[in-house]
């Protein structure tokens, strides 16, 4: 049963990664994200693109089932997520922790293993094997027994890629891994990007730095409250579809979700 | 009941002794969940909220049963946060505003019900309903006894079977989730035991100081290790010493002032003697970090005299060294480095000896690149560059250092006895640095 179910999702991989369709995610009543419909197709990087608070981060945490959608379906592999976690990594926006937490990187990296593991399960030294490689990975192992304070901004991000690269996944998301690392830092981690595609992974990059897209991805989606534009960077990453992504009207939408909004009855 | 039983053959102080160092033990490895999950407020507005309850358990069953009692905390414990997150939700009231709201109002009511009771018609006086507000272990029953090793037994087996889950959830609860994990469950029975905790608390250390009993622990405990199994282990012999201490001490005064005074004591010490974070460690490190830093100073200045003569080793006169820098503490410094064997001295001369000349070339190439890279990269003024030589190590990427490396070379500004180029930034380590394996 388990082998060929493995199989089957080996089937799959090759054609969609993951399939959002006609997606709608409301704080509060409010829509932040409209009528989503996307494909990604398995083993690109995709760059997620897009101004603050257009939804890139909610985008995220509606396919990893963090947020309710209001309507709409998240698909991957062909799957719904429940039955695909273990096929998903996730690397957070780096303020939502906090850094002070009395854990090592080793502990950090870790936890990357505990969705495979399950309840009462420990960590067993294949688990620690794991970390040692991932951690290796992405360039910290001799950081392994510090407290995550005592890290740079850069080696902070790290120990997330790190974490993520422990799970294992097929498909990643990750929000905004680049920000406020330095060139070398965002050098090793776009190469250990092009190093997950080469093992067929697909990895989803929130990214703000619009003169690097091009070199970086091989897709890319373009976001403002609605979809602007998906599909490979060269023929979508136009200065027609980012004008529409920054400048373009798209207020409209905003100042609609607010009206909306107000029409509800307080309770 | 076999576990009555056995209580029942303590005397008082055996039984005062065990009662409050299970409750230590207890809330400091939960109060430590609750400070790193950020609700060590919670804690103590459970407590205050508690009293309502207490008192009209009390006018409802007409007596101070323990499970009674229990129950009518536990109740408005509850109500109490259902209130808070009802504000928080559904106005546009701040968690920490919402919970002093809470907090107070519940405890206004409790006092109000409390002076009820002590009125001598209803009961009275001899009710002893006013031990909850300070706390009173040497009430201490066979009863309370039981309802503490159950707690303890379950919330400590909790704590070691689930370690894992909680600590995901406590440190990402996101993650968590996307891994599949049940948050909301893992996160409600964590507040569970903290509610429950704080209940059994409040007859031993009363309504108003329960909740240093869950903080003070843990932040003492925070204070000597960087992990979580440990801080765990350590929170918990902390707030067992503080429960035990405090009422063996403190004799004759409120027990629960008291216990969270020394709870109180152990913090400070701490503060003062833990290392890396506290005082006397800190105050050390930067001692020792002067001293290395001038020990680098001298070797630097006397490769950089000497440099001019190289590959010779000059006898550089004492005052020249004087004239390069000013030195506080010259003489101690060269007697320090001559028991490195880094330097030989004769009357009025020093001079470098090869070891010396070696580690004050390591020490100048890092320090040139360090200042190349602030000049070129960061783009600081020359004369605003002084800073410890060894942070190039921690800094820099290799691929960086390299470049730099060659760059110095090509201006022969690379100190010339390292014929090789590190080609590792960590071969820049001194010996003086007690290096990771
Ligand atoms: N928890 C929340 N409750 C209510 N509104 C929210 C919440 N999180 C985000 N929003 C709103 O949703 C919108 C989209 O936010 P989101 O964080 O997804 O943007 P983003 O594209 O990731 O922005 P950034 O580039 O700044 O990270 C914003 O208008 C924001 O104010
Ligand atoms: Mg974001």
């Amino acid at each position: 049963m388990a082998a060929s179910g493995r199989y089957l999702r080996k089937c799959t991989m090759s054609t969609t990664a993951l399939e959002i369709h006609d997606m709608t995610v409301a704080y509060q009543r409010r829509p932040v994200l409209w009528d989503i419909d996307l494909q990604i197709p398995a083993g690109k990087l995709v760059g997620i693109v897009g101004p603050n608070g257009a939804g890139k981060t909610t985008l995220i945490k509606a396919a990893l089932g963090l947020v309710p959608l209001a309507s709409g379906k998240v698909e991957i592999h062909g799957k719904p997520y429940h039955q695909q976690r273990q096929a998903v990594g996730y690397v957070p926006q780096r303020e939502s922790v906090d850094w002070d937490f009395p854990v090592t990187v080793r502990d950090v990296v870790l936890m990357g293993t505990y969705g495979s593991l399950g309840w009462l399960r420990r960590p067993g030294r294949s688990e620690h094997a794991i970390v040692d490689r991932c951690l290796q990975q992405v360039g910290i192992s001799a950081l392994a027994n510090r407290q995550i304070r005592q890290l740079s901004g850069g080696q902070q991000q790290r120990v997330f890629l790190a974490r993520a690269l422990a799970q294992d996944a097929q498909l990643y998301f990750l929000d905004e891994p680049f920000a406020g690392v330095d060139a070398a830092t965002e050098a090793a981690i776009f190469k250990l990007l092009q190093t997950m595609r080469s093992a067929h992974k697909t990895v989803l990059v929130v990214h703000h730095d619009l003169q690097t897209v091009r070199d970086y991805f091989d897709h890319v989606i373009l976001l403002n409250m609605r979809l602007v534009a998906c599909g490979p960077v060269e023929t979508t990453f136009t200065q027609e579809n980012l004008h529409l992504t920054y400048g373009g009207r798209l207020t409209i939408l905003d100042e609609a979700a607010e009206a909306m909004r107000q029409r509800e009855p307080q309770r | 009941m076999m576990g009555t039983l056995f209580f029942d053959s303590l005397n008082l102080s055996q039984k005062v002794m065990l009662g409050t160092a299970l409750l230590g033990g207890i809330s400091g490895v939960i109060g430590s969940f609750a400070v790193l999950r950020g609700r060590s407020l919670v804690g103590d507005m459970l407590a205050h909220a508690a009293l309502p309850g207490i008192c009209l358990a009390f006018l409802l069953w007409g007596t101070r049963d323990l499970w009674a009692l229990s129950l009518g905390a536990l109740t408005s414990g509850l109500l109490a946060i259902a209130t808070v997150t009802w504000l928080v939700r559904w106005t546009r009231t701040k968690e920490d505003a919402a919970i002093g709201i809470v907090l107070s109002t519940f405890f206004g009511v409790g006092v109000v019900l409390l002076s009820v009771i002590q009125k001598p018609h209803i009961g009275g006086n001899k009710a002893g309903l006013d031990s909850y507000l300070f706390g009173e272990p040497a009430n201490m029953l066979s009863d309370d006894l039981v309802l503490l090793t159950v707690v303890a037994g379950v919330i400590l087996s909790l704590v070691f079977f689930f370690f894992k889950e909680f600590q995901l959830v406590c440190f990402d609860t996101d993650f968590a989730q996307s891994q599949g994990w049940p948050t909301l469950k893992i996160d409600l029975t964590l507040m569970a035991a903290l509610t429950v905790v704080t209940i059994v608390g409040l007859p031993i250390v009363g309504v108003i100081l329960m909740a240093a009993m869950l903080i003070l622990p843990a932040a003492t405990a925070r204070l000597w290790t960087n992990r979580l199994q440990v801080l765990l282990v350590l929170a918990g012999l902390c707030g067992m010493l503080a429960a035990v201490g405090g009422t063996q001490l403190g004799r004759g005064l409120p027990a629960g002032a008291a216990i969270v005074l020394t709870a109180a004591g152990l913090f400070v010490l701490s503060l003062v003697l833990a290392p890396q974070r506290g005082v006397v460690a800190r105050l050390r490190s930067e001692w020792q970090l002067r001293g290395r830093i001038a020990r680098e100073h001298l070797l630097r200045s006397l490769y950089e005299l000497n440099e001019p003569y190289l590959p010779a080793r000059q006898q550089l006169p004492l005052q020249s060294l004087q004239d390069y820098r000013h030195w506080s503490a010259l003489p101690k410094l060269l007697d320090a480095a001559e028991a490195d064997a880094f330097v030989e001295r004769q009357d009025k001369t020093v001079r470098l000896t090869s070891l010396g000349l070696k580690r004050a070339a390591e020490l100048t190439t890092a320090h040139r690149l360090w200042e190349m890279y602030l000049m070129q990269h960061a783009g600081i003024a020359p004369d605003h560059v002084d800073r410890d030589a060894d942070d190039v190590e921690h800094l820099l990427p290799a691929a960086l250092l390299v470049e730099l490396e060659q760059q110095l070379e090509q201006e022969g500004r690379l100190p010339n006895t390292i014929t090789s180029v590190p080609d590792s930034p960590h071969q820049l380590e001194g010996p003086s640095e007690s290096s990771t394996p």
